[in-house]
């Protein structure tokens, strides 16, 4: 069979982005019309799954450098170039897989939206925003679509504004989306050099030396806070949960991995050669975001925020698998550094997966409750039998429990951190232990994590009345949930295939690939050399279940079938109230007594009346979000102090403001003096 | 071939029947260290078949999670228990699963227990289950950061090649593997619910952990439960041996006399560490639960210095 060649694949990806762009315009019109968000959504859900196809055919074909086309519109100073290489092809395919089905999940959901026009129209616009990062094949079109996507994503963010708590969160992303895009461009043109070729192309052939290091730590900033690395990650809990469900989603499950696409795009394939220690940075960072983002997660008890806090957390262990992949690169050993680059990647794909099937559990929760904090939920399982079923799946998954797909992308990394006694150098070889033991301990806090986030959510008694009387989501949310969750056993079960289809982006970034997977033996994956390690999900899958039918079966056999229900027995003193189970806070109080008194200082103060006294006890937790208040609050604080006094100026007479325009202008002018 | 999973098949039959007698026997020894008559070492059979004819009570509101929460938890742990070679290597699901897999799995059953133990909706249930968690949070990157140990020491993360590795020319003692083996045995005590951590013979204690978990369990589904715990503490004692003390363990290729040397060489370091383990437990007392963490910080710190001197004392293969 032949393929289509890579040039048309890419005009019709093109021209599907320019698609989506007028759905957004179609949008406004339509979104008033009782039928017209399900159309949008039903047509944004169509032109998704085709961009999937167009980026897996461009995955096959484009073997060596991309081959783009030019567009005749663009910005003065350079070409506008839209093309796939297999880096954007194999971001194009996650990308537009999970948002496929979460535009399929809208169609039932979007229905909800109370002001569906604030919403209809800048849907379209943001899958527009963040494919055209993907495609662009120069600086402008990437920035383009970057703030595309930003401000699309703000505008949804605020679509809910009735609540200040919504207000400031979209404040906040403002301001930290337009310093990440000021980053970005600022990384862009020290890149591009003197004579300013802003086609990637122009920027892969120049390979500007000795900014590395300052593009590096652009990149981290400007992608980083994107992505929601600590401490810049500080929007992204207020944001995410602040959109309507199916955003939410799109914007934790989706949108960061775009954000960790431009890093990869920026550090791997434009910043030329790395040095061995940029890894170092990249690594503290990435496991200081993995710990961190848990713990947070623990102690958030609202169910849309814990799983935004999560995403800070998976975002740190893609990083962490890039650090490994610079480290292992900058040190000659390709196949190793092939390795964490799939880990990472792999990760990507699996997180865009579940955290998006996470995010539209909630959504069916919170329509179903109108509740999103976890301490007036409960019981759900019963009411809300199949979103329950896809929501287990989802926190199994994520916590990197086989055999679902979480674990491969994480046993992967630990295989990429096993290689690395290889490293020559001592720092990055102190260091990626320390690493190793984070990773495994925010893998088992985050099982923690979604034990609090499914059985506060779904199991025990309904701790309100909205939560006893929740129905069921309409059938296309729950086959759209249902779909995600099949995908996240599937890509655990079936690893090689997706880690065939990903080696042609580690054979462009890190010079080697692993070796062919779907060939292997009884579908296993053997990243190195199969007397290392293997690892075969489909064959654990069907001995758990042939363990587990074999002992179902034979106690179902020998047993007695007599089956009684009663009250329960809680040790012979069960109470009525479902006030009396464990609560999310109750969950979490063990690990906050261990890691939280150092990390959030949390001091618990329990006011108990004297013996006799009928008075009510109390216990009152305080938490300290300890990096909130020790980089933003100054921040904060001295732009309100720089305020007040600027207050000053505005009630002038205009003779003072003529002499300090005098006075500007002639320091101006001796300073341009000056500097020739 | 053949022989490779009629030895896979031998092991996961043994071990099933080998549990619940481990159980008896450190039931047995520990009575006697108190002595105590004790019971028989075949009354966890005895008890698992009682269970297995009562009837059984579930909550009201328990809903299917409950009910088949325990099958997954007994077969993730078989399984689990399957892939550590016993008294003989070369088991052919090895090259499938190593040896973080079977981590993992076991952290799959315990993500499914602690689901369990909430889905009543009780406050006992609750209570085991976070604390559970709380302890896994320790002793599971403890548990990985034994494996790193064992695995960069080995070259492999296969658990039959880190132990043929170790029989081999090249095993010996280090200061590592020491180190891996006292955080082993410290996550084992905790992720098997034995004193200091837990104490696996109450059943109304405001402490206890995992006994609260299951509080709401009862007939065939405590049965299943039960046989699951006794081959986790089966699984981490193999473990230990098949590591450890490899000596005896029938290679892949060699014949009948070798495999009845490893079945015995096996039993006799079953019972010298079901023996330790009693010794250890009587000899000590119950930790408050918010020592348990230290406890188990403990562990984490040995491995990761165990991992640490790997990475720094040699290039690994």
């Amino acid at each position: 069979m032949s393929l289509p060649s890579p040039s048309c694949l890419s005009q019709l990806a093109a021209a599907s982005v320019g698609l989506l762009l007028m759905l957004a315009a179609l949008g406004i019109f339509a979104a008033r019309r009782p039928w017209g968000s399900r159309l949008i959504y039903a047509a944004c859900m169509l032109v998704c799954s085709g961009l999937v196809i167009i980026a897996l055919g461009a995955l096959r074909t484009v073997g060596s450098g991309p081959e783009a086309i030019e567009l005749a519109v663009g910005l003065p100073l350079g070409r506008t170039v839209l093309g796939f290489d297999p880096l954007s092809a194999a971001f194009a395919v996650i990308v537009n897989v999970a948002t496929a089905i979460v535009s399929g999940y809208a169609i039932g959901y979007g229905a909800h939206t109370r002001e569906p026009q604030r919403v209809v129209p800048f849907y379209p616009a943001f899958i527009a925003g963040m494919n055209l990062v993907l495609l662009a094949q120069d600086a402008f079109s990437f920035l383009v679509g970057w703030e595309f996507m930003s401000l699309a994503s703000w505008a949804l963010v605020v679509s809910e504004d009735a609540s200040s708590d919504n207000r400031r969160a979209a404040l906040i992303y403002l301001i930290i989306a337009t310093g990440g895009a000021l980053t970005l461009l600022l990384a862009f043109g020290l890149l591009a050099g003197p004579e300013g070729g802003y086609a990637f192309e122009q920027i892969r052939r120049a390979a500007a030396s000795g900014v590395g290091p300052i593009v590096l730590i652009l990149a981290l900033v400007g992608a980083g806070s994107k992505a929601g690395l600590v401490p810049l990650h500080a929007w992204l809990p207020l944001a995410h949960p602040a959109a309507p469900s199916h955003v939410s989603a799109l914007m934790s499950g989706v949108m960061t991995k775009v954000a960790v696409y431009g890093f990869v795009r920026i550090i791997f394939d434009l910043a030329g050669p790395p040095s061995w220690w940029w890894s170092v940075p990249v690594l503290l960072i990435a496991g200081i975001t993995a710990l961190l983002g848990v713990l947070y997660a623990l102690m958030e008890h609202d169910l849309k925020r814990l799983l935004a806090y999560h995403t800070v957390e998976n975002i740190g262990i893609i990083f962490i698998g890039l650090g490994l992949a610079l480290a292992f690169e900058a040190s000659g050993l390709g196949t190793a550094a092939a390795l964490a680059l799939m880990a990472a990647i792999f990760h990507v794909f699996n997180h865009s997966l579940f955290k998006s099937l996470l995010f539209l559990g909630s959504g069916a929760v919170l329509n179903a409750t109108g509740q999103r904090d976890m301490e007036h939920l409960g019981g759900l399982i019963h009411r809300m039998p199949v979103t329950a079923l896809a929501f287990l799946a989802g926190c199994i998954a994520i916590s990197a429990l086989p055999p679902f797909n979480g674990f491969v992308s994480e046993w992967l990394t630990f295989q990429a951190i096993l290689m690395s006694p290889q490293l020559p150098h001592w720092v990055p070889r102190l260091l990626v232990p320390a690493i190793g033991a984070t990773l495994a301990c925010s893998a088992a806090l985050a099982a923690a994590c979604f034990v609090k986030a499914f059985g506060m959510t779904f199991l025990g008694r309904p701790r309100s009345d909205a939560a006893k009387t929740a129905r069921e989501t309409d059938r296309w949310s729950t086959s759209a949930m249902l779909t995600l969750a099949g995908l996240c056993l599937l890509a655990g079960i079936l690893p090689g295939f997706v880690i065939d289809g990903l080696a042609p982006v580690t054979q462009m970034l890190v010079g080697a690939q692993l070796a062919p997977q779907s060939t292997q033996p009884w579908l296993r994956i053997v990243p190195i050399d199969p007397a290392r390690s293997a690892y075969n999900g489909a064959l654990v899958l069907v001995m758990i279940l042939i363990a587990a039918a074999t002992t179902a079966f034979v106690v179902r056999r020998f047993a007695s079938h007599a089956l009684r229900r009663s009250p329960a027995w809680d040790c012979g003193f069960p109470d009525a109230s479902p006030a009396t189970q464990y609560t999310a806070g109750s969950f979490a109080q063990p690990i906050r007594r261990v890691f939280g008194s150092v990390v959030f200082r949390a001091r618990e103060h329990v006011t108990l009346p004297k013996p006799g006294d009928t008075s009510v006890a109390r216990l009152r937790v305080d938490l300290h979000d300890t990096i909130w208040e020790a980089l933003y609050l100054p921040v904060i604080r001295g732009v309100d102090a720089m305020a007040d006094r600027l207050n000053r100026l505005q009630f002038l007479t205009i003779r003072t403001y003529l002499t300090l325009v005098f006075t500007a202008l002639v320091l101006l002018l001796i300073i341009v003096g000056t500097w020739r | 071939m053949m022989r490779e999973w009629l030895t896979q098949l031998g092991q996961a039959a043994l071990v099933l029947g080998l549990a619940p007698l481990l159980s008896g026997v450190t039931r047995k020894i520990r009575a006697r260290l108190l002595r105590r008559q004790g019971p028989s070492i075949v009354q966890p059979f005895r008890d698992l078949l009682k269970l297995i004819r009562k009837e059984t009570v579930i909550a009201e509101n328990a809903s299917w999670l409950f009910r088949a929460a325990p099958y997954v938890v007994f077969g993730t742990t078989w399984v689990a228990a399957a892939l550590v070679p016993t008294f003989a290597t070369g088991l052919t699901l090895s090259a499938s699963a190593d040896l973080i897999v079977i981590v993992a799995l076991l952290g799959t059953a315990r993500f499914l227990l602690a689901l369990a133990g909430l889905d009543v909706g009780t406050s006992f249930g609750g209570i085991g289950s976070s604390r559970e968690m709380m302890f896994a949070s320790l002793a599971e990157p403890a548990m990985l950061m034994a494996v790193f140990t064992l695995s960069l020491f080995a070259g492999s993360t296969e658990l039959s090649s880190i132990s043929a590795y170790m029989l081999g020319p090249h095993g010996g003692l280090s200061i590592s593997l020491a180190l891996a083996l006292v955080a082993l045995v410290i996550v084992s005590l905790g992720e098997n619910a034995r004193i200091p951590v837990d104490n696996p013979a109450t059943h109304l204690e405001l402490t206890m952990v995992h006994e609260a978990m299951i509080l709401e369990y009862s007939g065939r589904h405590l049965a299943v439960i039960e046989a699951a715990a006794s081959l986790k503490l089966l699984l981490y004692l193999s473990l230990i041996a098949c590591v450890f003390i490899p000596w005896g363990t029938a290679p892949s290729t060699d014949g009948t006399l070798a495999y009845a040397i490893g079945l015995g060489a096996y039993a006799v370091k079953l019972a010298v560490l079901g023996f330790l383990l009693v010794v250890f437990e009587t000899a000590i007392a119950k930790m408050r639960v918010f020592r348990v963490p230290e406890f188990l910080g403990v562990a984490l710190m040995l491995g990761l210095l165990g991992t640490i001197m790997l990475f720094v004392s040699r290039i690994s293969r």
